[in-house]
């Protein structure tokens, strides 16, 4: 590792160490709010040591078996209700929040389709994602995932028939994102979801 | 045992994709380890956090805090702080379950967690870029209604409202 390489962990990891820096010393001095929040710091630790890496090895699972494109390619051309269909497939295959969401339904547009299928994309990006609903069942548990789902898809799909009626009839377009604009928001994209 | 199920499930297809394809499957791997890695600093970060915040507030005030006359201010607050907040899924859903098991609602889990997903004032400017200033406001207005409606149908269906 590079001196750069280690400067920049070391830049990422300074919470974490200062925080264990801290439960060492209460340790030393004997202060019961820090040996406090070392216990809770292990007790969350390990209930994350198992469910972790397990989510992490799903998720690289689904991203090595299913391809993302194929999905896409069904989307230009499929139209009427189906098409909703498709759209919560790919979202559910998407992997990245808005950040990556919106690339990909500016593609879809280009490539066909519907001004409702591009917004349904959108909404049901952040609701099926399968990693996402991976650690949403782990966490808070199946029940939660299932009312959540039977809530948020219709009413996004319904909105997005809506709205995307509403700006056809409008003659609305989605612009092309011109260099500079999409460059200030966010250089580094750092997010590995 | 519950805490098992996952681990299970996950050794049990890995091992059903090795035998269909290794290549596909060491694939696989590589990218589980890759986006584990990418996460750990920023996770680890969230995890003492979480535990500094919960010894200074302890389980029983947090809930109190959040919970029971509190509760349709704190979803509110909860659909804003998650609507403002830029946050991987891997960060948030620990999060919310340590959250949960120190005596946060499901409901106001929910408006943090769905609002999260869905409306985005940081990513607004790359939104814009797309859609148009207006059309971006209306969806990300939409999708919070959204996020308050799925709280307000959890909150009923884990009986916590009354």
């Amino acid at each position: 590792m590079s001196p750069s390489q280690t400067s920049r962990l070391l830049k990422r990891l300074a919470l974490p160490i200062a925080f264990a820096m801290f439960v060492a010393g209460s340790l030393l001095f004997d202060l019961s709010a820090g040996i406090r929040a070392g216990r809770n710091f292990l007790s969350f630790g390990r209930e994350m040591i198992a469910i972790v890496p397990a989510t992490f090895i799903l998720i690289g699972l689904f991203e090595a078996w299913i391809p993302q494109e194929k999905i896409e390619r069904h989307l230009g051309q499929e139209a009427g209700f189906a098409s909703h269909f498709w759209s919560m497939i790919l979202a559910g295959s998407t992997v990245g929040g808005l950040m990556v969401a919106f690339p990909v339904a500016y593609s879809l547009r280009r490539k066909g389709a519907r001004h409702a299928v591009v917004f349904s994309y959108l909404g049901t990006a952040g609701v099926v994602r399968v990693p996402m609903t991976l650690f949403e069942m782990s966490f808070l548990g199946v029940p939660f995932t299932l009312v959540r789902y039977a809530v948020a898809l219709p009413l996004l799909i319904a909105m997005a028939e809506i709205l995307g009626q509403v700006l056809d009839r409008r003659g609305f377009e989605m612009r092309t994102p011109s260099r500079d604009t999409t460059a200030g928001t966010r250089p580094h994209p750092r997010r590995p979801e | 045992m519950k805490q098992l199920i996952l681990p299970a499930v996950a050794a049990t297809l890995l091992l059903v994709s090795f035998l269909r394809d290794r290549t596909r499957t060491a694939e696989a791997v590589r990218i589980a380890i890759r986006r584990f890695t990418g996460i750990l600093a920023p996770f680890l970060a969230m995890l003492s956090l979480a535990s500094l915040a919960i010894t200074l507030v302890t389980p029983e005030r947090l809930s109190a805090l959040v919970s029971g006359e509190h509760m349709w201010l704190s979803t509110g607050l909860a659909a804003i702080i998650g609507s403002v907040a830029l946050m991987p899924g891997f960060i948030a859903f620990p999060l919310a379950g340590i959250l949960l098991e120190n005596g946060v609602p499901y409901m106001v889990l929910a408006a943090f967690t769905v609002s999260l997903m869905l409306v985005g004032v940081a990513t607004f400017p790359l939104e814009r870029a797309y859609l148009g200033t207006g059309v971006s406001l209306v969806r990300n207005g939409l999708c919070l209604a959204v996020a308050m409606c799925v709280a307000l149908v959890i909150g009923i269906v884990f009986g916590e409202l009354r």
